[in-house]
């Protein structure tokens, strides 16, 4: 049977390698190396702090934070779930994963607001960001790889620039979405008694955008983790990186160890940012509300929330 | 005095193409056909108006008529196709951000329909908004927050927060985040009519009674044209963009300038519209307790046609003979003019709306129209006021005094 690749075979590959190897990399690399550096300060510093604290003393901070925002079973859960990481001799790695996971995230919201701020504000910058969050949220995980360890290199920081990129379209979406659905009403209010553009920014539509921004924090945290695996592949350490050699050497109970440590974190993180998203909601929903809201025509609770948050 | 506020040749017109929507606009082309041929949208044709210092100037009209545009243009929430609004002297439609910016944080407020509170702050900081956004010092504004939370009444909500409080409130505190920064001009886009008609009441009564105090410039928006006859100290009528009539709200209710407003007050309560003094006669026919008798008091009520005449005393009012009373007393030679008078008569303020003087009409004896030191002005016969308020203005309202 004929197939067009009888006629003329296309040598992609070598157009590809040609392109990095002979035109990227010998011009671009002392950028790319420069890129790194920002994020190799925050991780290090970050990995050393949470490397360095006692055990007990980031146990019970955190199980403070837990109890302060997500309650106090979500706490009690918090010090058992530690408690159970150290005794399976993962705390090294929990703290490394955590900071890995901290770096990212910071980084997100730092690229990621003023950009969604960006969007919101103005319909161009949204058309061109929106395709390429499309694109990044559709290009499998793993294929963002090939080209950072082209760029890169291997090791932690190219493992959280993968991250960064993998896990930064929410944040940017729903800072856009946040701010965009703040009610005309109070824009044109807040505009009436004169307020400048960052006034009216930092007053009206940051607050009133906070819990849909808190919203889209949570969905980057969880997306971020989810690369924790992956980025060992390309030289990542932490709980990923046990996980990693785990399989590789068929070793079940250590990469059943690795992830059951992952997933411990992931809840932990997950409920933190969830309860802040809530905390910082303009009105709280009480439950007969959410309850009510099931029967009525229209948007489902969540969504109203934000709709009425926003 | 001149104008605090000049409208002159105001248009604005929505849509991609606003030079091609003012070109037909000012070849006569009307706003649906505006819209078939070209898709844009006129929001405001031409309008030009004036606005004293201290009035309460209404516009009123149907919805979509361009009420809200119309507002929105004058502290430059929407920048007006063509035509200038001159705040002293100063064109709103042309000036840059800056300067606008300056007129909207000392100049002008706006209390919004929908009360548009930001639901994240308390009340008190909601009422020091403007002031915040002026870079006035926190405790300050605080102070001046309360002050005007005082105004409305509302002082011991400072630190709620909107949501608490009822639709009546929230909007007082509308209305205490424009009075807040002390602005000349007050915009007021349908500021009640998201409320229950009862609250509707107490909100207006309210902002009478503050405007009595503090004289501010309001431009105020209605479809209620009971609402403006009661607030406004003139009336703009829109349609379509246009402003149709302008007027007291006497003027328009007793003469409309087209089927459209007279469609308008066409079930107006008239009672309310209209004053004491409107049906008033200005220069009655009295009697002088000192120089008339029960006959020459007969011969009065024969010539001006009437039953009752009322009777001075110098300048005070002694009180009203009726020519049942006078007849009886002529015929008892003891009797004077004296005995035959009721000292127990109706009387009414001469600002006093017809409603308020139902009660005293339905007693049959004319009505004693009084100033502010009770000297009688005019009188008012329950037939004039009857004739004002079926609308047939043709009827002569009061008898006249003869020369
Ligand atoms: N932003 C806009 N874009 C297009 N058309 C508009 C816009 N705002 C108002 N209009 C139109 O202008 C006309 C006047 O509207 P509006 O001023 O809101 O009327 P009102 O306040 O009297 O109800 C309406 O026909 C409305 O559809
Ligand atoms: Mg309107």
């Amino acid at each position: 049977m004929f197939s067009p690749s009888d006629v003329l075979l296309i040598p992609f590959d070598d157009w590809v390698n040609i392109l990095v190897r002979e035109w990227i990399v010998p011009n671009f690399r002392p950028l790319f190396r420069a890129l790194q550096v920002p994020v190799s300060m925050v991780l290090d510093w970050l990995d050393t702090f949470f490397n360095a604290v006692p055990m007990l003393v980031f146990t019970a901070a955190l199980a403070l934070l837990t109890w302060r925002t997500a309650g106090r079973g979500m706490a009690i859960f918090t010090v058992i779930s530690l408690i159970f990481i150290d005794m399976i001799g993962l705390w090294p790695e929990t703290m490394t994963t955590l900071s890995m996971i901290v770096t990212s995230v910071l980084f997100c919201v730092v690229l990621g607001v003023p950009l969604g701020i960006l969007a919101a504000r103005n319909d161009r910058v949204l058309a061109v960001i929106r395709p390429v969050l499309d694109i990044m949220q559709t290009v499998p995980s793993f294929v963002y790889l090939v080209p950072i360890v082209m760029l890169f290199g291997v090791g932690m920081a190219p493992g959280i620039i993968a991250t960064i990129i993998f896990a930064l379209p929410p944040i940017v979406r729903l800072t856009n979405l946040g701010i965009r659905n703040v009610r005309g009403d109070l824009i044109e209010a807040a505009e009436a008694f004169g307020s400048t553009s960052w006034q009216m920014l930092w007053n009206i539509q940051l607050p009133l955008a906070m819990r849909t921004i808190m919203a889209g924090l949570n969905q980057t945290l969880m997306l971020a983790l989810s690369m924790v695996v992956i980025t060992s592949m390309i030289g990542a350490g932490g709980l990923g990186l046990t996980v990693y050699t785990g399989l590789g050497r068929l070793d079940v109970g250590g990469a059943t160890a690795g992830g059951v440590g992952i997933v411990l974190l992931a809840i932990i993180l997950d409920r933190i940012t969830q309860a802040l998203g809530e905390a910082n909601g303009v009105r709280t929903v009480p439950l007969r509300q959410t309850v009510l809201s099931f029967f009525r025509r229209g948007a489902p609770a969540s969504t109203a929330e934000i709709r009425r948050a926003a | 005095m001149t104008a605090k506020l000049k409208i002159q040749n105001l248009t604005k017109i929505f849509g991609p193409n606003a030079r091609e929507g003012l070109d037909r606009l000012q070849a006569g082309d009307s706003k649906a056909a505006i819209f078939e041929a070209t898709g844009n949208t006129v929001g405001i044709d031409n309008a030009s108006f004036d606005v004293e210092q201290g009035q309460i100037f209404v516009v009123m009209g149907l919805s979509g008529s361009g009420k809200s545009t119309l507002v929105r243009t004058l502290n430059g929430l929407i920048a007006p196709t063509s035509g200038s609004i001159l705040i002293d002297g100063e064109d709103i439609a042309s000036c840059s951000p800056a300067t606008l910016r300056e007129v909207r944080r000392n100049k002008v407020a706006m209390v919004f329909q929908h009360f548009a509170l930001f639901p994240h702050m308390s009340v008190a900081d909601n009422v020091a908004y403007g002031l915040k956004i002026k870079g006035i010092a926190a405790a300050e504004r605080r102070r001046r927050a309360e002050l005007a939370l005082e105004q409305v009444g509302l002082a011991a909500y400072a630190d709620s927060t909107p949501a608490e409080l009822s639709g009546g409130m929230q909007q007082r505190v509308g209305l205490a985040r424009g009075l807040a920064t002390d602005p000349e001009i007050l915009l007021m886009d349908e500021p009640f009519g998201a409320l229950d008609p009862l609250i509707r009441r107490d909100v207006q009564d309210e902002l009478l009674r503050l405007q009595k105090k503090l004289r501010k410039t309001i431009i105020f928006i209605t479809h209620d044209l009971n609402e403006a006859l009661l607030l406004g100290d003139r009336i703009a009528i829109m349609k379509d963009g246009a402003i149709v009539q302008i007027g007291t709200a006497q003027e328009i209710v007793d003469t409309p300038a087209d089927d459209y407003v007279r469609a308008f007050v066409a079930d107006i309560d008239r009672g309310r519209v209209f004053t004491a003094e409107s049906v008033s006669s200005a220069d009655p026919v009295v009697l002088q307790l000192g120089t008339d008798t029960s006959e020459t008091a007969m011969q009065s009520m024969e010539d001006a046609n009437c039953n009752a005449l009322y009777v001075l005393d110098g300048e005070e009012i002694a009180g009203v003979v009726t020519y049942q009373d006078a007849m009886a007393a002529s015929r008892d030679d003891d009797a004077t003019l004296a005995d035959a008078i009721q000292s127990d008569f109706p009387t009414a303020d001469r600002g006093s709306a017809l409603h308020e003087l139902y009660g005293a009409a339905s007693s049959g004896l004319p009505i004693a129209v009084t100033d502010d030191n009770n000297r009688l002005v005019g009188v008012v016969e329950p037939e004039a006021l009857l004739a004002q308020l079926s609308g047939d203005t043709s009827a002569d309202p009061a008898p006249a005094a003869k020369p």
